[in-house]
């Protein structure tokens, strides 16, 4: 790969990178995994003079909760996948990171990174859009919390300062009895999703308490599907509910036709993929 | 009891390719691990417009880069005679475009520096000037009266038209057609697809000031011709050309072409006096390099009800991008598509071809297909099934009515093929009992009363490959024989040198075992060599399965000429006549006094140290193949896919194939092969294309677009074979590095079409995505 020239500089410390990024603005940007990063820079899209390689910071890799769940800005899709604390409490995020490209990319690309990056194909905004998850930032010595559905703009841009650095992605406890999982329609193993579907809920007997759909690739940015979420809090999973969830969320859906299938044939396949995963997590409250 | 591995002839063994083991230990010397004293490196300056006028290029800038040795534009190459240059079918094809730019990725100029990101960052430097043109990417409207002519540049071109090329017969077929009680048509497009090799192109040119000797590492399939194609390009002396292609990454057809990084290279390196590199990025081989396919085909069967295939009418219309740059024999416009009356035998068929020039990527390449027989192969596989539908008949059956019959051959086609062997029901029936047809169709019943989607597809396809008989066959006048050296040395190893040239399909192991069979020398002793212009004798390299058909056939001949003379040797070493010896394995005996024997290494080092008077002393050879014929393999692919209803995915369930390529020499090779071809098969069938926008923007040209299946999607295949030796080979065998390529398309795509079949679904074009795959479902379930 060629891209054009620039320094790298690998900051120690969190104030550090934060005073070199006050330094060079615009003309840096934030090495995260730089499996996002790197691509764009190989097709020269991307030509930043700085690259503040933030991956010797200490305190930025850990997966913990305290009242809610922190994963730290150098966590990795892979750590998630391994995560036994994911796999047991938040099943959506154990369901999307094995779906997430290959290991390669799994190894070094990180969650926070991939919000940054708000690529509308991007899995883990839609994850986090269902969670109703928080970005943590860093300017300076100022820190500020952004919901990620206002956080992610549109396709490649987020309500990020070139000075800032996200440190953590914060997500509110799921609480004991949840449902979640991840759906992704894709050409083949690794690929970037044509649709995916990300649904949470958090129950209070057979009633879903709290539930968020994050839908990805099917509009500029990840989407929120609020109405459905809202038909869905305090109802059962019943058919009609089930149904009329489902058609919703093809409403908020807002696709266009590409090589990967028509506007119509997406939307479906968001009815079609909220509805498998609603009577999923019927068919466990039924069990 | 079953034979010993070790005491089977060396003919039919799978013994590890020798190869190998180099390859995995990194051990492998590929273009770019190649480094010359002082070598300068090139990065090529590509169009981001699919048809543009170039109204002016600034190299100034480019040229002030430190770093920087030269920049070098279509103007400069003009000033030498070598801003265009001849493309394998005739045509002409820029080298760096001078008047217009007639495709995205189109090159344009070419930065050479001592450093290749100086040479990248330089080429952002480059000012071109473009005057944006209108862009046909439709070769339907490329050919409509009034569309603007893309090749104004061709004096007597004067629209978008290439060629028109016929075969068969259209009085009788259109008899047939009157006749014909049943007629099945279908329109279907083979998309643009590209061989990608994992090895992208490059080449490193090496022009010696002092001496002038030419030479030019290159990842090329066929450097013999390469070189005369260089010679006569650039006006080179042939005999100071040496064309050297170290190990291949892989070609399939990608690597037969002259590219223009290949020209500007060397054309560089003779102005600058030092060697120059061009390595070729992905984008770059996506994107400008031979594509394959993109016919859009019509196909007309007629039939009698009880099944009889009658005729066959055939229109294709060929989009060959901005240049005609297939590399195929001359005498056949659309290459052997016209082998498409498949394994069928076809009382009448008329087959009509056109090529069209559209503003893309210049090709098209015989993508792991002897010259169009992929295309050929796929239309008339899906229009016997869709015959069978229409007919009421099991599939399987109309084939086997139809089927070329085993005294049948040798076999004339209309279309003017000559099959040499074949038993098409044997192979089906291996294939049926195999796969366990019925009980699928069974569950298929069992399944869609469920409303699930069961899908079982079919093809029994026949390739016509190994060019080729000299009467018939030639690239740009070169006739496509080929040709094998074999040397034995006084202690008994020997070197063997062929014309072909491995990009990947184990030569080294293959012709080592013919060698080993005909004269005892076990493969070991055996030292493959090929791609080295200076030490090989001439031939036309390896593609279209023709290496072992031509190469391999010299390698036994020249093999058996050597052991004539060994007789001769032996008969004096042995001190009797040679009528009185019988040649055994590796060594001539006494007729009735087996004790008495020389081996072939005994021979070898007697030919050196005590040959007969009046016999030239040494042990070798040289022989040129001209193939009387062709080789026609064959076979059965059953495939089973399920389709989820709702989403319009499918999953493959089976695979069975059954592969009739004659004689296999190495079966583990062999399979291999076959097991390549079927995933590329696969990756046709269920996601690659290359595609353009409007404006003629390529959407295919990486890895994210353009889609290679990997271990996890690429389903489990079932190999069995039936063996029909060729009867002109020498030793019975046929092609087989592109039977599954050529067949297996088909198959996956006639188990897609079958799972809807009983909606009305008759046709999905490929690739069959799962979004094409659902609106076929809408569109059957609303009509
Ligand atoms: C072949 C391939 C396939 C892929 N497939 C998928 C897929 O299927 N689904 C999917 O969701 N993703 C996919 N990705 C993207 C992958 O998940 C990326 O890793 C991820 O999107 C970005 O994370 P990163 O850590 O690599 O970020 P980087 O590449 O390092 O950075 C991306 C952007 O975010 C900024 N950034 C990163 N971290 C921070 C931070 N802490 N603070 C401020 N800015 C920051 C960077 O400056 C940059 O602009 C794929 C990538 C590749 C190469």
């Amino acid at each position: 790969m060629f891209p054009r020239s620039f320094d790298y500089l690998a900051p120690e410390s969190l104030d550090d990178a934060l005073s070199m990024l006050a330094e060079h603005g615009e003309d840096a940007k934030v090495l995260a995994g730089g499996q996002s990063l790197i691509p764009l820079m190989k097709l020269r899209f991307a030509a930043p003079d700085y690259i503040i390689d933030i991956n010797r910071i200490t305190g930025l890799g850990s997966v913990h909760e305290n009242g809610s769940l922190s994963v730290g800005a150098l966590v990795r899709t892979h750590d998630i996948e391994r995560s036994e604390l994911i796999r047991r409490r938040y099943p959506a995020m154990a369901a999307a990171a094995p779906l997430i490209s290959d290991p390669l990319v799994r190894n070094l690309g990180t969650v926070v990174g991939s919000l940054c990056h708000a690529d509308p194909q991007g899995d883990w905004a839609s994850v986090m859009l269902a969670m109703n998850a928080d970005i943590v930032c860093r300017n300076g010595a100022a820190e500020r919390r952004i919901p990620v559905s206002e956080f992610v703009q549109g396709p490649f841009t987020t309500t990020l300062d070139p000075t800032e650095i996200a440190t953590e992605v914060d997500i509110p406890d799921p609480g004991a009895d949840t449902f979640g999982t991840y759906m992704k329609l894709e050409r083949k193993v690794g690929d970037f999703a044509s649709v995916g579907v990300a649904v949470h809920l958090s129950f209070d007997g057979r009633k879903v308490e709290r539930a968020g759909i994050g839908l990805t690739a099917v509009g500029p940015a990840n989407i929120k599907a609020t109405e459905a979420e809202q038909l869905l809090a305090g109802a059962e999973l019943d058919g009609g509910t089930i149904a009329r969830a489902a058609d919703l969320c093809a409403e908020a859906a807002d696709p266009h036709s590409d090589l990967r299938g028509s506007a119509d044939y997406k939307r479906a396949m968001v009815r079609v993929f909220v509805s498998r995963a609603l009577n999923a997590a019927a068919a466990g409250k039924a069990a | 009891m079953a034979v010993e591995e070790k005491e089977m002839p060396w003919v039919g063994r799978s013994v590890k390719r020798k190869e190998d083991d180099r390859f995995v230990r990194g051990g492998g010397n590929y273009l770019d691990d190649i480094r010359l004293p002082n070598m300068l490196h090139m990065a090529i300056l590509r169009s981001p417009f699919a048809h543009a006028r170039i109204e002016a290029i600034d190299t100034s800038a480019a040229e002030a880069v430190g770093g920087v040795v030269a920049v070098v534009t279509g103007e400069l190459l003009a000033q030498h005679k070598l801003a265009w240059m001849p493309t394998l079918s005739g045509d002409t094809q820029a080298v760096l475009a001078t008047d217009k730019v007639r495709f995205q990725g189109q090159e344009v100029a070419c930065v050479v520096a001592t450093d290749p990101y100086v040479a990248h960052d330089a080429l952002e430097l480059i000012d071109v000037e473009y005057e944006p043109l209108p862009v046909i990417v439709d070769p339907k409207k490329a050919v409509e009266d009034g569309a603007p002519v893309i090749r104004d540049d061709k004096e007597d071109q004067k629209d978008n038209r290439i060629y028109h090329w016929e075969a068969g017969d259209k009085a009788s077929t259109d008899r047939a057609f009157s006749e014909a009680e049943v007629v099945v048509a279908l329109d279907t497009h083979y998309p643009r697809s590209h061989p990608a090799p994992l090895e992208c192109c490059g080449c490193i040119a090496d022009v010696n000031p002092a001496t002038s000797k030419t030479t030019i590492y290159m990842t090329s399939q066929a450097p013999h011709a390469i070189r005369t194609v260089f010679a006569l390009v650039t006006g080179l002396p042939e005999q100071n050309i040496q064309i050297i292609s170290p190990d291949i990454g892989g070609g399939f057809g990608n690597k037969v072409p002259v590219y223009p990084g290949y020209v500007v290279a060397t054309a560089a390196s003779l102005l600058i006096g030092q060697p120059v590199k061009w390595i070729e990025d992905r984008t770059g081989n996506l994107a400008s390099t031979g594509f394959a396919r993109d016919f859009h085909m019509h196909g007309e069967l007629a039939l009698k009800r009880d099944g009889t295939m009658l005729g066959l009418r055939v229109g294709m219309l060929s989009d060959q991008g901005y240049a005609y740059a297939d590399a195929q024999p001359s005498k056949f416009k659309a290459g052997l598509f016209h082998v498409v009356t498949g394994s069928y035998d076809m009382p009448a068929a008329h087959v009509v071809t056109d090529g069209a020039y559209t503003n893309k990527a210049p090709g098209g390449v015989a993508y792991r297909c002897s010259f169009r027989i992929t295309e050929a192969s796929f239309l008339i596989e899906r229009l016997v099934q869709n015959a069978a539908y229409e007919l009421g008949m099991e599939p399987v059956e109309l084939r086997r009515k139809n089927f070329v019959r085993p005294e049948q051959f040798p076999y004339t086609s209309v279309t003017g093929f000559v099959y040499d062997s074949g038993e098409y029901a044997k192979a089906l029936d291996v294939a049926l009992e195999k796969s366990g047809y019925e009980q699928l169709r069974a569950e298929q019943e069992r399944l869609r009363a469920e409303g699930r989607l069961l899908g079982i597809g079919v093809a029994s396809f026949t390739e016509a490959v190994g060019a080729g008989p000299s009467r018939d066959y030639d690239i740009l006048g070169i006739k496509m024989f080929d040709s094998a050296e074999l040397r034995i040395h006084p202690t008994g190893k020997a070197i063997l040198k062929l014309g072909v040239k491995s990009q990947g399909q184990g030569h080294e192991t293959t012709f080592a075992q013919i060698v080993a069979g005909e004269l005892g020398i076990p493969p070991e002793d055996v030292t493959v060599q090929e791609g080295d212009t200076d030490n090989t004798p001439y031939g036309l390299g390896t593609y279209a399965s023709r290496s072992t058909p031509t190469g391999g056939a010299a390698t036994a001949v020249v093999a058996r000429k050597i052991r004539e003379k060994a007789k001769q040797i032996a008969a004096h070493t042995l001190e009797v006549s040679a009528d009185d010896l019988e040649w055994e394995g590796d060594r001539f005996y006494v007729k009735g006094a087996p004790e008495q024997a020389a081996t072939i290494q005994d021979i070898a080092f007697a030919a050196y140290t005590n040959h007969p008077q009046g016999m030239e002393a040494g042990l070798e050879g040289v022989t040129y193949y001209d193939p009387p014929n062709l080789t026609y393999p064959f076979g059965t692919y059953v495939v089973a896919v399920e389709v989820d209803a709702q989403t319009g995915e499918w999953k493959v369930r089976k695979v069975v194939a059954v592969d009739d390529c004659g004689v296999r020499i190495n079966p583990m090779i062999v399979e291999g092969q076959i097991m390549g071809g079927l995933t590329e098969g696969f990756a046709m069938s269920a996601m690659q294309q290359i595609t353009f926008d409007e404006d003629g923007n390529c959407m295919g040209s990486n890895f994210i677009d353009y889609l290679l299946p990997t271990a996890w999607e690429t389903p489990a295949f079932e190999l069995h074979a039936t063996v029909t030796p060729s009867p002109h080979h020498p030793i019975g065998a046929k092609g087989v590095g592109e039977s599954a390529t050529v067949g297996s398309p088909a198959a996956f795509a006639n188990a897609v079409v079958d799972a809807l079949a009983h909606l009305g679904v008759r046709n999905i074009d490929m690739p069959l995505t799962s979004g094409k795959v659902w609106e076929a479902m809408q569109q059957a379930r609303s009509s």
